[in-house]
């Protein structure tokens, strides 16, 4: 079957700035698939020029089999677009804005209002339905413009950064509806700087990185390359240890600094604790916790990208 | 059929989020009003010269108000990215611009009534030329709106649409022909006059009022429209250029 989404070779150039340099990549019909990078990397200009808000400088671009390299509305009506910034009218009610978006393509009003309804109350807005836009928290925002993006049912559907800035608790609604969107047939592209919201949404990933692709595998296939390894998280009380002593003492170890007190071993070895544990007591630090950690994708990011994981993080900070 | 309820939906929107709001119903209203009592006050005309400023007043209301609210509708959706939402709706860009030109039209239009309904208190119309007047008055709205179209895409802050539009408003009050005849103008401003798109609409409307047109209708009319078309495409091209980036 002829892939949903076929990218090959996209460029595009602001100025001097080359925001994307080269990116090719086929996306199948239901996939859910992750653009994974740090800011700037080039994520928002990709879906720009997917979505026809932006004409790439080279390359070619089909979507659902249609060929918009060089007519951006070519392929409007299968998409829905989730922007980063809110593009929905502050002044107009959530309702209104739905029904409005849904005029856009074209339905007619009973069906507008209905599914305007049936969307506020699956994503729990039905309360605020009759509220100005304007007047949404950010987490309503956001949903109240995914609910804007699909609501007329598109085959594919763009998110970009659909978590970012939001509260936890919205954050954790919002990827649960993405799931559901998923598990209903519906092909999602969604951009994150999130490396645990593409572990746990995404099937496929891209990493990219100054407006490359540096990898692009299935979830499975990347966490495989560090399932061997063996990795531990230590922190002590007294910051007077350092972890660069620790690192000259066992050479054999991978140790990084995450705060003062703070460091990630890793090895291809099981790592003896208790060993470790002494060394840091006899260099004065009070060993507060010494925890194993399954590797990650954070970890397969690292290792392929060379950039540190700390601004790729959720607000909750690593975790189960 | 689809593209035309995504027509009728942005109009509307327009419309009422826009054009029925009070501040904006003014707008093209105190400016041409205040412009004809200074007239008036200048002139020590008295009533009945009314008819010889009607045509003027009234394009001067649509061009006011027309131009300034497509600086709202399209620059200031541009700048909150609203705008967005429609380029990505599966339409042309000329339909969308259409629509939202659409409501800028009628918008004008209306405006340009206020001062025939004012003077027909003030003064004998019975000479006015309905028919000619209300085609006319079209034309001059849609030739606004498409001259406040070109401005808006033009530019990036709606401060910068309302400057550029003065740009082109003040030099046509006087060279238009909407308070003084365009044969008082000095010699080498005249072929400027006849470069403007209003100097034609304003003669439509004068014709219509008391039949005092210096040029043949259907010229007039073919003008307007050339100007029309070529504002509209021109228009959608810096969009296609410009805001699909
Ligand atoms: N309209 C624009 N004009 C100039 N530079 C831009 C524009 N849009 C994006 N860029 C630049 O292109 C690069 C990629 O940006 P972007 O695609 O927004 O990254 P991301 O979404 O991954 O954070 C950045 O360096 C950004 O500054
Ligand atoms: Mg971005």
């Amino acid at each position: 079957m002829a892939p949903i989404i076929e990218a090959n070779n996209l460029r595009k150039s602001f100025g001097d700035v080359e925001a994307v340099a080269d990116i090719s990549f086929r996306i199948e019909k239901g996939e859910l698939f992750g653009f994974l990078g740090p800011n700037g990397a080039g994520k928002t200009t990709t879906i720009k020029m997917l979505t026809g808000l932006a004409r790439p400088d080279g390359g070619t671009l089909y979507l659902g089999g249609i060929d918009c390299t060089d007519d951006p509305k070519a392929a409007q009506h299968l998409i829905g677009v989730v922007p980063d910034e809110s593009n929905l009218y502050p002044e107009l009610t959530g309702l209104e804005n739905l029904c409005f978006c849904a005029a856009l393509y074209g339905m007619d009003k009973s069906r507008r209002q209905a599914r305007a309804r049936e969307l506020l109350d699956s994503f729990g807005l039905a309360q605020a339905a009759d509220r100005k836009f304007g007047s949404y928290s950010k987490g309503m925002k956001r949903k109240l413009a995914i609910a804007a993006g699909i609501i007329h049912r598109p085959a594919i559907l763009f998110l970009d950064e659909p978590t970012t800035g939001i509260d936890v608790l919205s954050a954790r609604q919002i990827r649960q509806l993405i799931a559901e969107l998923h598990r209903l047939g519906t092909t999602i592209f969604l951009t994150t700087h999130y490396i645990e919201e593409a572990e746990r949404l995404c099937e496929r990933i891209a990493f990219i990185v100054s407006g490359r692709i540096v990898r692009i595998d299935s979830i499975e296939h990347l966490l495989q390359s560090v399932q061997g390894k063996h990795m531990m998280e230590i922190s002590w009380a007294n910051p007077l240890a350092h972890g660069e002593n620790l690192a000259q003492a066992f050479p054999e170890l991978t140790v990084e600094t995450l705060l003062p007190g703070t460091i990630r071993i890793e090895s291809d070895e099981p790592i003896h604790v208790g060993v470790l544990v002494r060394f840091l007591e006899e260099q004065g630090g009070h060993v507060l916790e010494a925890r194993r950690i399954q590797p990650s994708l954070e970890d397969v990011f690292i290792n392929i990208t060379g950039i540190k994981g700390e601004s790729m993080r959720n607000e909750g900070g690593r975790g189960a | 059929m689809k593209g035309w309820i995504a027509f009728w939906n942005i109009f509307i929107k327009d419309i009422r989020t826009y054009y029925l709001k009070p501040p904006n119903i003014s707008w093209g209203l105190i400016f041409p009003l205040s412009w004809t009592g200074m007239f008036f006050i200048r002139s020590g005309a008295g009533l009945e010269s009314i008819p010889e400023v009607l045509p003027g007043v009234t394009a001067l209301s649509v061009l006011f108000g027309t131009t300034s609210m497509l600086a709202v509708t399209i620059t200031f959706e541009k700048k909150n990215r609203t705008f967005e939402r429609l380029l990505l709706a599966p339409i042309s860009l000329e339909l969308l611009m259409l629509a939202k030109t659409a409501g800028a039209i009628l918008f004008g239009i209306a405006n340009g009534f206020a001062p025939l309904i004012l003077a027909g208190f003030a003064a004998d119309l019975s000479g006015l030329d309905p028919v000619i007047f209300f085609l006319g008055l079209v034309m001059v709205a849609v030739v606004s709106a498409f001259l406040g179209l070109f401005v808006a895409v033009a530019v990036q802050e709606v401060f910068e649409a309302q400057t550029l539009s003065n740009f082109f408003r003040f030099p046509m009050m006087f060279l238009c022909g909407f308070f003084f005849p365009i044969e008082k103008l000095p010699v080498f401003l005249r072929p400027l006059s006849y470069v403007l798109p209003m100097t034609y609409g304003v003669d439509i409307l004068r014709g219509a009022v008391h039949g005092g047109n210096k040029m043949a209708y259907g010229l007039s009319f073919l003008v307007l429209g050339a100007f029309c078309v070529g504002l509209f495409f021109k228009s959608i091209g810096n969009v296609r250029r410009n805001w699909i980036i």
